[in-house]
């Protein structure tokens, strides 16, 4: 969505922005494949500067010698990475008269989820006008940000304006041998946000990349470094609830977030990437390796995800727990319907003393998915008396679908204090009828009552993007039930 | 109101319902009585339209409407409403935000605007109150870790917040003690109107004399083989159900 709508604005505007895609759109994309002449070149269009040429070619290096996991519970169909273009130009959406053009499915969608209607425009590729007021939103928005020293702006646009910034933090969360999705991401990301908050700057606003200025369409292989310095905070929204579909059907994302002494990060997620259809064809394989670490003493971060779309969601938001008395929370949401399939979960890695974690996993399948939790929670010998919690629930709607629970403990010190609770549940033909009896439908029914089951995880949220989010799990669950 | 014409259900090939006639006008009130296995619940479970049981023959007509052809929840939004034997739990699911999600719906059907927030909580107090229910209750997931006491009494209050035409009371008795029992009869009387009617499902002749019917049937083998006013229920007290097995003794 916030790539569409910037996208139209920077049409509005002439594209004020140098550097990342949109100045290459006149340019032909290159072919198929990835090798060391095809980083070269995607380096060279991004007119970088040598240091991130190196960093690609290094990671290049280290993915030609790894081989894809294949241990998560997933059934993935092979991928031929010689078959996928690493660059191309955003393609142009045909612009349509007027929303009696649009899908009447899409439609739809978007009335459940209460949009704007200029925003439905805007984001099936209707012609808008009245995109002005929200170009002055975002100047008054950027405004602000820089009175406090924030930095925001795409990681392109830092690669150049901040290297400093960006050599002393790029790769150092997820380092480019960490796995294959990660070794290939380092080695041809297209864009992302890069943040950074000053020493005691509390952020006034939710960074979203929405606000982002220019934001492009970075879907594909998109990277995002997070730095919130000493006694710093901000709360960072990515994705969008609206549906979004997109060519592309491999994402390979990272994000990076290093939190130093007493900074606190929250990152929030929905994700709705295209599922593929009822009978499971097509939709987004989304490969994404997320990392944070509470590098200093009292840091916290914030992990929580509310994960709808995409065909395969292979997915790990973790914590790195090295300052001493650090906090690290997992609060996830993933939903399946259909075909979809989900192996997500966490890592909890205490390294510091008095280290704490809260992992809340609600995993919720229908259809014939398959749903998997897949945590680790490990302290090493010196975080005396680390501290974890980890509440993993399952809830099942029918009787085809799959949840699964793969829970990890690494445990190296005797004073540490790991819990573990899971439940299984299932929405009964009974808890229906009561709801049919008192005049609610069943779609009705079954979202009050999955609402419920995540409440705990919603309440994470943002207040709007919470809201959204309600109705969002409503709408991905539709047809499941009778 | 509700006319009733040789029903037949059955589960899975075994027909319970074999031919059930009743006819129910505004304002009345209705025992159902029989020994255990008669179908008195499934009558009440049919009438709302739980899909485990299969109509098979006859007709229901509800507001001069085709009941049998609505869905549950529209039964629900034109007025019927099921007190459940066994009320259902749904954790994490609020009362108060059920509540308002069903009295909305009911809103809807009628073509009204959705309550307000704070009207809402009026309404929730003021029935509250009627039904003497204790008020934290309310506060709580649907049913979830109440007494069985408890559940009977917040059907009640669902039923004063829905204001049905029509209110099914199944087994409503069972399971209470003398106390629950009085403070869910003196609910259902509060609530009678010259346009509400009720249909008590029961085994016992004990609730009738708190909810007193304007007629008692008795229903064995899946009919009612007996109607008559409130004395019947007293004969029925007194004397079994064995003298009206032995007379309708297939």
């Amino acid at each position: 969505m916030a790539e569409d709508q910037n996208k139209i604005l920077d049409e509005v505007t002439g594209g004020e922005y140098k550097y990342g895609f949109y100045t290459d759109i006149e340019m032909d994309t290159i072919p198929k494949g990835l090798t060391e002449d095809v980083i070269r070149m995607i380096s060279a269009k991004k007119n970088e500067p040598e240091y991130m040429l190196e960093f690609r070619l290094k990671a290049f290096e280290k993915w030609q010698k790894m081989e894809m996991p294949d241990w998560a519970h997933l059934n993935i169909p092979e991928i031929d990475f010689q078959d996928i273009i690493y660059y191309a130009a955003p393609k142009k959406k045909p612009q349509l008269e007027s929303m009696d053009d649009v899908d009447p499915e899409l439609r739809a969608t978007f009335d459940k989820l209460g949009i704007p209607l200029d925003e439905q425009k805007i984001l099936s590729g209707v012609a808008v006008d009245a995109v002005i007021d929200s170009v002055s939103v975002k100047t008054t928005f950027k405004e602000t940000l820089a009175e406090k020293g924030i930095i925001f702006c795409s990681i392109s646009e830092a690669v150049h304006e901040f290297p400093d910034l960006v050599k002393k933090y790029l790769g150092t969360v997820v380092t480019d041998s960490d796995n294959f999705f990660a070794a290939l991401n380092s080695a041809v990301f297209t864009d992302g946000s890069f943040v950074y908050i000053p020493k005691g700057v509390r952020c006034p606003m939710e960074l979203s990349t929405y606000f982002r200025i220019n934001a492009m369409n970075t879907g594909q292989f998109e990277r995002t470094l997070i730095v919130a310095d000493d006694d710093s905070y901000v709360s960072y929204l990515e994705g969008c609830t609206a549906p979004q579909r997109d060519e592309n059907q491999l994402h390979a994302a990272i994000v990076e977030i290093v939190a130093n002494e007493r900074a606190e990060v929250k990152y929030s997620t929905v994700q709705n990437w295209y599922p593929g259809d009822k009978e499971g064809k097509g939709g987004i394989y989304n490969f994404v390796t997320k990392r944070a670490i509470c590098k200093g003493d009292y840091s916290k971060v914030s992990w929580t995800q509310v994960e709808t779309g995409s065909a395969i969601t292979w997915k790990y938001p973790s914590c790195i727990l090295q300052g001493d008395h650090s906090v690290g929370e997992f609060y996830s949401v993933a939903v399946t319907n259909n075909y979809q399939q989900a192996d997500t979960g966490t890592k909890m890695i205490h390294l510091g003393k008095n280290t704490r974690s809260l992992i809340v996993s609600k995993g919720v399948s229908a259809g014939k998915s398959q749903n998997s939790y897949r945590g680790l929670v490990k302290v090493s010998k010196r975080a005396d008396n680390a501290r974890n919690f980890s509440q993993c629930d399952s809830l099942l709607l029918g009787d085809r679908c799959g949840a699964h629970t793969f829970p990890y403990l690494e445990i190296a010190n005797n004073s540490a204090k790991v819990e573990h609770e899971a439940t299984t549940s299932k929405i009964g033909e009974d808890q229906i009828f009561y709801c049919n009896q008192r005049g609610l439908s069943t779609e009705d029914a079954v979202g009050l009552i999955v609402n419920g089951y995540v409440k705990e995880v919603i309440n994470q949220l943002p207040m709007e993007f919470a809201v959204e989010a309600q109705k969002l799990l409503q709408i991905s669950l539709e047809g499941s039930v009778g | 109101m509700l006319v009733i014409k040789d029903l037949h259900a059955k589960i899975e090939d075994k027909e319970i319902l074999r031919g059930i006639n009743l006819e129910v006008k505004p304002g009345e009130v209705h025992a159902i009585m029989g020994p255990n296995g008669a179908g008195k619940s499934t009558l009440s479970s049919v009438l709302a339209g739980n899909e485990k049981f299969e109509v098979s023959e006859g007709s229901v007509s509800f507001n001069d409407k085709e009941l049998l052809e609505l869905s549950p929840e529209d039964r629900a939004r034109e007025g019927l409403f099921l007190s459940f034997q066994y009320p259902i739990e749904i954790p994490g699911v609020s009362m108060v935000n059920f509540m308002r999600t069903a009295v909305n719906e009911h809103r809807k059907y009628r073509g009204e605007d959705p309550i307000s927030a704070s009207e809402f909580l009026k309404l929730m107090r003021d029935k509250k109150k009627l039904v003497e229910i204790d008020s934290n209750l309310t506060n709580r997931s649907v049913n979830e870790g109440f007494s069985g006491g408890e559940k009977k009494k917040n059907e009640i209050f669902q039923m004063a917040m829905l204001e049905p035409k029509l209110a099914i009371l199944d087994e409503t008795d069972s399971g209470l003690d003398i106390d629950a029992l009085r403070v869910v009869a003196n609910g259902v009387n509060k609530l009678k109107s010259p346009e509400r009617s009720t249909i008590v499902i029961t085994h016992y002749q004990r609730l009738l004399d708190y909810i007193v019917p304007d007629y008692v049937h008795v229903l064995y083998k899946g009919r009612i083989v007996k109607s008559a006013g409130k004395e019947l229920a007293l004969e029925l007290e007194e004397k079994g159900y064995d003298w009206i097995k032995k007379e309708f003794e297939d």
